[in-house]
């Protein structure tokens, strides 16, 4: 039967859903919270193995009478998400046992919104998209709120859901508009409609202010520190990652398979937002003391520099944004995977930088994995960071956007500094003495060891990825440049 | 294309002007004799004056929130049981597995709320 062949093609998602399930009613029937974390560690684990079948065996095809898709972009942002969330739930459930906050229902929810991350990457529909971005948020806001008797979460997780809210309204006017002007809903169809006007041009911008709300571009992106510092530091990771790649393939595969006749036409408007993001996200994050905040204005930095290649508009551009979003999730989960083994040793406060001061040599593994993803997030050689940054700026250069890129490099270079401060602090700056770190799990550092190589790895081999990154793109209706 | 809207703005404008009318009306040659108990806004017969920020019993949220679980089932379960021959075998798995979710969110709320169960009186 079809269904169950579309099912088979929808595997991760479908076994990410079930292990939510399943992992619920443990929790329900009061589970052990070791089991409940072993068995959404089997199901990520399986879910991961079968995404990353799909990521390197299956030809991009159209499933659920093509509301979604599976294998090319699809498979590539199912896996990235999948990924991420395995890591974060190893770094979560060290942390929030840390932390003393280990509520077992973190774990379904993370499920539900992993679902939710796959459907919003495989969408092939608008309402496939809304129902994705739906699933994710509404678990976040949860998730963001969930050490419920901190002010700060508490305030994150309301500003999270009214701003959420609020652009959940701008996407359904879009989505609205934007059928009655084309009178479909499905990507490809809309794509096919070229004649403008108001009602489009209305659809298409609210349709875009939603999805920068969500991936927090300037000048959409108020909640984002709130939210960032206030969260469970793992969360956030997830947030920033898993949460960022969704959005980010959605909007690429609206870009793409929507709207790739006006690509061109919305270089001017990109590149005003990548250039106000990349410069406002920069700066903010130098005068940034808790690491943590520093962390969420550098992640909006970074969706500065990947709006640089989906201003460019071609191929090359939104393949290196999805190269981007695999580079930055090894990093970034790693970097906030460090920045919780710090934290959880303390108090939920301990995030200021100056409290670093000296932690580089006590956990000699920890300081070193830290400066390697933070050397990564600055984009220095030999990271994936850096290659990530070389292809979205010369994505920006091929599609003449010369003068942007170099505003682009210019932040680029201006935030070693902030990155590099985390550094002086833990290597060069006295700590005191009654700090001590105790030894992180096996697991923890494991992890954490294996995303650096990623990382490394990612920074000097990324060739075999980025071609096939750029074979997703091979049926696109925008004007190819080379690779 | 817009003519055809026409009877609607008739149709308001005469709700409208009834409205208007009506309650005029009622005011000019209606008999007024207020009493303390009249005057008194009907609140289902209680006594609506009061803190609004009485604390209730966290179970009526539960309860509130399965009925719109239950709510929105029936939005899914009605039409497909209306087209229930033409959509095959296929819709009906797919609305059984539905129906499972559901009912395994059921099953959790009631394990986690049980002892929230007992209505009991909220403490002002």
């Amino acid at each position: 039967m079809e269904i169950i062949n579309d099912l088979l093609l929808f595997l991760p998602a479908t076994i990410v859903a079930i292990g939510g399930l399943t992992v619920m009613m443990l929790d329900g029937y009061k589970a052990r919270s070791r089991t409940i974390y072993t068995t959404t560690m089997v199901f990520l684990g399986i879910a991961l193995g079968v995404a990353s079948w799909d990521l390197l065996m299956q030809a991009p095809e159209l499933i659920f009478s093509d509301m979604a898709g599976a294998g090319g972009t699809a498979a590539f942002g199912t896996f990235i998400v999948v990924f991420g969330t395995f890591f974060t739930v190893i770094l979560t459930h060290d942390y929030l046992i840390g932390v003393k906050h280990n509520f077992p229902q973190v774990y379904p929810l993370l499920m539900f919104c992993t679902f939710g991350m796959i459907v919003l990457a495989t969408a092939n529909d608008l309402v496939t998209v809304f129902v994705g971005l739906e699933t994710m948020s509404v678990c976040l806001y949860a998730l963001a709120g969930i050490i419920r008797d901190k002010r700060l979460g508490v305030e994150s997780a309301l500003k999270y859901f009214v701003m959420g809210a609020f652009s959940t309204g701008f996407f359904l006017y879009g989505i609205t508009l934007l059928y009655g002007a084309t009178g479909s809903t499905s990507l490809p169809e809309i794509g096919a409609y070229t004649d403008g006007g108001l009602i489009y041009w209305g659809g298409v911008s609210l349709l875009l202010v939603a999805f920068m709300f969500k991936v927090s571009a300037v000048p959409f992106h108020m909640w984002t520190p709130d939210v960032y510092t206030g969260s469970p530091t793992t969360i956030t990771a997830y947030m920033s990652t898993a949460g960022k790649t969704a959005s980010f393939v959605a909007l690429v595969l609206i870009l793409d398979r929507a709207m790739p006749f006006i690509a061109t036409e919305l270089t001017a408007t990109f590149s005003i937002i990548a250039l106000l993001t990349m410069i406002l996200g920069n700066a903010v994050a130098m005068v940034q003391d808790n690491v943590k905040r520093m962390l969420a204005y550098s992640s909006i930095a970074h969706v500065g520099y990947l709006f640089v290649g989906l201003a460019a508009g071609s191929v090359a551009g939104y393949s290196a944004v999805l190269f981007y979003l695999l580079a930055y999730t090894f990093m970034n989960v790693g970097a906030f995977g460090v920045v919780a083994y710090y934290e959880k040793n303390h108090d939920v406060h301990f995030n200021n930088v100056e409290s670093y001061a000296g932690l580089g040599y006590q956990r000699p593994i920890m300081g070193v994995l830290l400066s390697i993803f933070l050397f990564s997030l600055a984009g220095i050689p030999i990271s994936a960071g850096f290659n990530a940054k070389y292809l979205v700026f010369s994505a920006g250069i091929e599609a003449g956007l010369v003068s942007l890129v170099v505003v682009g490099v210019l932040a680029s270079a201006a935030s070693a500094y902030y990155y590099l401060r985390v550094m002086v602090y833990l290597y060069f700056r006295e700590g005191k003495e009654s700090v001590s770190l105790i030894e992180p799990k096996k697991v923890y550092s494991f992890s954490l060891v294996f995303l650096a190589l990623l990382t490394l790895y990612f920074g000097v081999v990324p060739g075999g990825v980025t071609e096939m990154i750029y074979g997703y793109f091979s049926d696109s209706m925008l004007t190819a440049t080379a690779p | 294309m817009l003519e055809a809207y026409l009877p609607i703005f008739v149709l308001l404008g005469i709700a409208l002007f009834l409205a208007i009318v009506l309650a005029i009306l009622s005011r000019v040659i209606g008999p007024y004799r207020p009493s303390a108990t009249k005057l008194r806004p009907y609140e289902s017969g209680m006594d609506p004056v009061g803190d609004a920020k009485e604390r209730y019993s966290i179970s009526f949220y539960m309860v509130a929130m399965e009925f719109i679980v239950f709510d929105l089932e029936i939005i899914f379960i009605y039409p497909w049981a209306v087209r229930y021959k033409e959509l095959g075998l296929g819709t009906f798995f797919a609305v059984m597995v539905f129906i499972l979710i559901l009912t395994l969110g059921l099953i959790y709320t009631l394990k986690k709320e049980s002892k929230n169960f007992q209505i009991s009186k909220s403490t002002n």
